[in-house]
């Protein structure tokens, strides 16, 4: 057996497991008869439709054979870890974490803070057009989301305003 | 006449100050988004959609017509200007439009997807307000079989006609089907799949999974190919005006355009996508006239005609949407999404109990093109301005406008978290080549489908004959399977890749 596409391959067995897990999760529910659905028929439905049709991806990946192999190619590890980070921070930031105690710190700090990080993302970063950015989307959003729109934001942080 | 009578309602609701000050808010926003390389409209009214938040109803679906309809004008100029389709409706115009562009006719290029596409808008409205009623009274006599058969129709249709692997696309409804039943499930009040998580009991938020997957994944995914240097032609766009050569060669492109794009608009998944592949096909095929440039050598047809279908196209698609609720496309699926927001359960029932809404959107939407016209075509340099920003200074926006978006659909920072959860997937999709549109249909559908089929097996003593013994339902299923045998025939298959690889 040789696999002739990898994206393929690799998905189908993403979606075999989910289905899985789904079908699994659905039968910890009451599953009823057709006439008597209960919170699990129609989950369990789906999710044996997802392992199924992702067992045929997998099998049809080993099958049917294709130019290059369709190779999944690296992962850009930078992109992805700042731009998730740059909003993980952000929500931090903006909303606190009380489990841990992190207080609120407003959407002006938080502005700055994900502009920095989003900006890391990429392959040029400058620190002086990088502030100005992130003081223009800071002022900008302030005047879009706060005053005009009426957005209910925390704005500064709570230690300063209370 | 109750056209007339319907018509002058809705643009009584429609003229008013306020309403057409969000309907030119709404273009403007739109295209302001929609032009910007990389965002298509799905993303566009994704990012949008909490500027609408604190409107009422009515007011917050007339602007967001107009963001749609300005997110796709955008994408046409980008797509002509930059050869870059923001959406895969657009790929077709970028062939003959961009090589307009380089030979120093962007202008004439852009004036004809304009003009075309609000001709197309004009006779799109029309159709909307001449067959929405009647077909709200079939709607009537849908029963919940018959729900759910034309919702398995729609969802095939939309991915016979998507491009890339029908198997692929298919388990991503299902995986969209199954997203859309965590929360509480309204029969039985239990918390599905929520693990123990309060704010998961209301289920996934669309909002967070389209911004996560279409925003986040594809600026990920963007990122990850190194900045290359695009030719912009944003100096050379001079004379709007095309000349009365080009209008001669347009105009038939044009109706012909528009008559596809209406025609496959209302089926269910047809929409914009296929028909500028269609017209783009029909304008191919048709005889040069002597002195006309060859097709993929700057031919206006090439632009006129697939811009006018899928304006069209997307103008109809509204029909499926106002009339069963059920929305045939990504950015109908958008829509569903923004009326529950407004407590509006979209439905045949939206016509009788909100005549004004009903009315006064189907009006808006023409009022939206005139405004595209009357005011994008004159501020076309400022949208050219746009393309020149470098993409290092858009991302972060971006980035910005999704997080604060989402969590201000329930003040809640949950959202953001999952919007990162979603951002990941998203690229996981890129990577793996997994079309994201069908999830998004999905995600809508599953709770609705979940519902009509408990109701159709409860009322059938739990016979699933039911779905094929009623004419209506059998019929409908029967389509979907017609559909699926036609794309899987091995010549059909052929020509389908072919078709969506041709550029």
């Amino acid at each position: 057996m040789k696999v002739h596409s990898q994206k393929d391959f690799t998905s189908g067995l993403l979606f075999s497991a989910f289905g899985v897990a789904f079908a699994w999760g659905a039968t910890t529910y009451n599953v009823g008869t057709g006439a008597r659905m209960g919170p699990g028929y129609f989950p369990l439905i789906v999710g044996v439709l997802i392992a199924f049709l992702g067992a045929l991806i997998t099998a049809r990946s080993m099958i049917v054979r294709t130019e290059d192999g369709e190779p999944i190619g690296s992962i850009a590890w930078r992109p992805l870890i700042f731009i998730i980070g740059a909003n993980l921070l952000f929500g931090v930031l903006l909303g606190g974490l009380p489990s841990v105690g992190i207080p609120p710190m407003g959407l002006i700090v938080a502005v700055y803070a994900l502009t920095m990080v989003a900006s890391l993302a990429g392959d040029q970063f400058h620190w002086k057009g990088v502030l100005i950015l992130a003081t223009v989307l800071a002022v900008g959003s302030y005047l879009a989301f706060v005053m005009a729109l009426n957005l209910q934001f925390p704005v500064w942080p709570t230690f300063i305003v209370g | 006449m109750d056209l007339i009578a319907n018509l002058s309602l809705g643009f009584e609701v429609a003229f008013t100050a306020q309403n057409l000050i969000y309907a030119f808010m709404g273009c403007l926003l739109g295209t302001l988004i929609g032009v910007l390389p990389g965002l298509g409209p799905v993303a566009t009214i994704a990012m949008l959609l909490p500027t609408t938040y604190a409107l009422p109803p009515t007011a917050a679906l007339i602007m967001l017509a107009g963001i749609y309809y300005g997110a796709q004008y955008g994408g046409s100029t980008t797509a002509i200007l930059v050869n870059l389709p923001g959406e895969s409706s657009s790929v077709v115009t970028v062939i003959d439009g961009y090589q307009m562009a380089r030979k120093g006719r962007a202008g004439p290029a852009l004036a004809a997807a304009g003009l075309g596409s609000f001709f197309a808008g004009c006779v799109g409205t029309l159709i909307i307000a001449a067959f929405a009623p009647p077909l709200t009274e079939l709607a009537f006599k849908f029963g919940p079989a018959e729900y759910f058969s034309l919702m398995v129709l729609g969802l095939i249709g939309a991915v016979v006609m998507a491009s890339g692997s029908l198997l692929k696309a298919i388990t991503m409804i299902l995986v969209g089907l199954a997203l859309g039943l965590v929360g509480t499930d309204v029969n039985s009040g239990v918390a599905r799949y929520s693990f123990d998580i309060p704010e998961l009991t209301d289920g996934i938020s669309f909002v967070a999974i389209a911004m996560g997957v279409f925003g986040y994944g594809e600026i990920i995914a963007n990122l990850s190919i190194p900045s290359e240097k695009r030719e912009v032609f944003t100096d050379k766009v001079t004379g709007l005006m095309p000349t009365k050569e080009d209008f001669k060669r347009m105009l038939p492109a044009v109706l012909r355009g528009t008559a596809l794009g209406s025609a496959l608009g209302i089926l269910p998944g047809g929409g914009a996508l296929l028909s500028s592949f269609a017209s783009y096909t029909l304008e191919k095929k048709s005889k040069l006239k002597p002195g006309e440039v060859p097709f993929g050598q700057g031919n206006i047809r090439g632009v006129a005609g697939p811009e006018s279908a899928n304006n069209a196209g997307a103008q109809t698609s509204f029909i499926p949407l106002l009339t069963l609720g059920i929305p045939p496309n990504a950015v109908m699926a958008l829509m569903v999404g923004a009326m529950t927001i407004h407590n509006i359960q979209p439905g045949p029932q939206v016509m009788t109990s909100n005549p004004e809404l009903f009315w006064g959107l189907i009006a808006s939407m023409w009022i939206g093109n005139l405004m595209l016209i009357i005011l994008n075509l004159p501020m076309i340099g400022l949208w050219i301005k746009l393309l020149s920003i470098p993409y290092k200074w858009l991302f972060p926006a971006i980035v910005l406008f999704c997080a604060i978006g989402v969590y201000s659909e329930n003040n809640n920072t949950f959202e953001i978290w999952m919007v990162a959860v979603f951002g990941v997937v998203g690229y996981v999709f890129h990577k793996l080549g997994c079309e994201p549109a069908p999830l998004l249909l999905g995600l809508i559908l599953g709770p609705m489908m979940e519902e009509n089929l408990r109701r159709a097996l409860l009322l059938s003593r739990g016979e699933w004959s039911v779905l094929v013994t009623r004419p209506l339902s059998a019929t409908l299923l029967a389509v979907s399977v017609v559909l699926m045998v036609i794309v899987l025939l091995p010549s059909v298959s052929k020509k389908r890749e072919e078709a969506f690889v041709e550029d």
